[in-house]
């Protein structure tokens, strides 16, 4: 059955796409992360243009995000203040990466940038995190939160807040700037930014690990949702449509990854997921290094 | 002629069968009449619908184009989508990846092109042909940069081969069918991915390798319903369309929290 987006202009399979957001949210439940990283690149494998996969991507993470901070809240498992320090730096980073994609769009390079953004951020994620938990079996069971790094330089800036939750007491610079990184790349990615936030927030910042996946939600709730209105205003790329096949799928897909994550061990799923990283990473960068089969592309300049 | 016209309208998105039976019956009826004026009307067509309505479970559909000729010579039908500037882009490596390096824009160069005849376009005098546009290899398409032949050839052929692979440019000839000597038609397809817009058909008669007459009837491939007001709001309450989108989603995830509570 066929269903015609609007936004996108073109034709889709339905169930290829609540296929898609099930597959996505079969993962997201499994190993806890919003999953926009996986989104994107599937929807342009399956034909979506680049602009619209990545705005549409973006209202997509909302509603997991939301499913996921809900069942985080009522645990107390959410560092406000932690989190509107994120947040604000995610908006302003937002906005600075909308006017970037807006222009890269121009320029007829957003593709590209895509695409590299993600076997950059993929990569060196999927490989600390493979490090990581490989250590984390072998030596079974040890706290790998507790290693605190080197912060002396870190230590220096001003501004310094006392986030309670979080049992913290650091520059408010530190989570700003991390939300302002976050909040480019969701732009330019359509991503949450949730496979960068949290493993930033334990290792740089050295918060306790359950309050990092609540709090970095609350932030990607309100970064993707300012992303997407970003986008709806200045490209016109977010599929409505589009967004609520992915969501419809994604929400099923995720209670059963909740359910089958509970048979796994935490640093077993780490490896998978390193491994599921690794391979998006791997297949986008053959995109960008592989000859094309055509080496020419038309853009369109359709005004309506 | 003009109680031909009128039919065709009438006919609507209806099936084909009706359409041609339709015709025959005007045609029988217009033969006896316009005996007198076979000069003014050596080729009348009509289509069987001006509007290909794109809804939500939009496919592509067929457009049945008839008509009738006095007699002699062949029809060749040139469908053109809604013009715009095409920028086409090439490729090239750098530090070991695929960068777009350099491009050219093309002024008024159709989203959509095809074309159908009820004989071999070679048979047309080149001149004729060129003239016309009859053939892809004739479609006029002209750079908004002044440069070499040899690069406007160059990206020219990617266009076209681009278009032609997205289903959008026709790769052979599609068939135009005589029924009997004077009666023609064709079917048209506008696939699902056909640019939105205000197309023309234009309808040749050739003899003796020379077209003769000419006639161009307007298609219009728009969105109705549902896809046009989503597409619509998305565009004039562009900031209200981003809220709406983001509220949608997050309800969804809280419905899915709520139904899915252990406790």
């Amino acid at each position: 059955m066929d269903i015609y987006l609007p936004i996108a202009e073109m034709a889709v399979n339905v169930f290829l796409i609540l296929g898609l957001g099930g597959l996505v949210g079969f993962l997201s439940g499994l190993f806890g992360i919003g999953g926009g990283f996986l989104v994107t690149p599937l929807l342009i494998f399956i034909g979506i243009p680049p602009a619209v996969a990545a705005a549409t991507g973006a209202s997509q993470i909302v509603a997991p995000s939301v499913s996921a901070f809900l069942a985080h809240w009522r645990r107390g498992n959410v560092d406000l203040r932690m989190g509107s320090a994120l947040l604000a730096g995610g908006v302003l980073g937002s906005a600075i990466g909308v006017a970037v994609f807006a222009f890269l769009h121009r320029l007829a390079q957003l593709d590209v940038v895509i695409k590299l953004a993600y076997v950059v951020f993929l990569g060196v994620i999927g490989l600390l995190m493979l490090k990581e938990s490989l250590q984390a079996i072998r030596r079974a069971r040890t706290r790998v939160v507790k290693s605190k790094p080197r912060r002396t330089l870190l230590d220096a800036l001003p501004l310094k807040v006392r986030f309670r939750r979080s049992r913290l007491y650091i520059s408010v610079l530190l989570p700003v700037a991390i939300g302002l990184l976050v909040g480019m790349l969701a732009a330019i990615m359509g991503v949450g930014g949730g496979f960068i936030m949290v493993p930033t927030m334990i290792y740089l910042l050295g918060m306790p690990s359950s309050a990092v996946v609540g709090t970095s939600l609350f932030q990607i709730i309100f970064v993707s949702a300012s992303v997407t209105i970003m986008q709806a205003v200045t490209t016109q790329t977010v599929d409505v449509v589009l967004a609520l096949l992915l969501v419809g799928g994604s929400v099923l897909g995720a209670q059963v990854g909740l359910r089958a994550g509970t048979r796994l061990r935490g640093d077993q799923m780490r490896v998978l997921l390193a491994i599921l990283v690794l391979a998006v990473a791997g297949n986008l960068a053959w995109q960008l290094i592989a000859e094309p089969n055509d080496l020419y592309s038309i853009v369109e300049r359709r005004e309506s | 002629m003009r109680g031909q016209a009128r039919q065709g309208d009438g006919v609507g998105g209806r099936r084909l069968k009706r359409a041609v039976y339709a015709l025959i019956v005007v045609l029988l009826a217009g033969a006896s009449l316009a005996t007198p004026r076979v000069g003014s009307a050596d080729l009348v067509a009509a289509l069987s619908s001006h509007l290909v309505a794109v809804t939500t479970g939009f496919s592509g559909s067929n457009v049945l184009l008839f008509g009738t000729t006095d007699g002699e010579g062949d029809v060749v039908v040139v469908v053109r989508g809604p013009e715009d500037v095409a920028t086409v882009h090439r490729k090239g490596r750098y530090m070991g990846i695929w960068l777009n390096e350099a491009d050219m824009a093309f002024a008024a160069v159709p989203g959509f092109w095809t074309i159908a005849s009820s004989r071999p376009l070679a048979e047309i005098s080149p001149g004729v042909a060129a003239f016309h546009q009859l053939g892809l290899e004739h479609l006029r398409l002209t750079p908004l940069e002044s440069t070499s032949l040899r690069r406007i050839t160059e990206f020219r052929q990617a266009l076209i081969r681009n278009r032609q692979r997205e289903g959008l440019y026709s790769t052979e000839p599609g068939q135009i069918v005589f029924l009997g000597n004077r009666l023609f038609r064709t079917d048209l397809w506008i696939p699902a991915n056909a640019p939105i817009g205000t197309y023309t058909v234009a309808v040749f008669l050739v003899r003796d390798g020379d077209v003769v007459s000419a006639e161009t009837t307007p298609l219009i491939v728009g969105k109705v319903g549902f896809e046009a007001r989503v597409f619509e709001f998305a565009h004039r309450w562009a900031p209200l369309y981003g809220i709406i989108a983001v509220l949608l989603a997050a309800m969804a995830g809280w419905a899915a929290n709520l139904a899915f509570r252990k406790d």
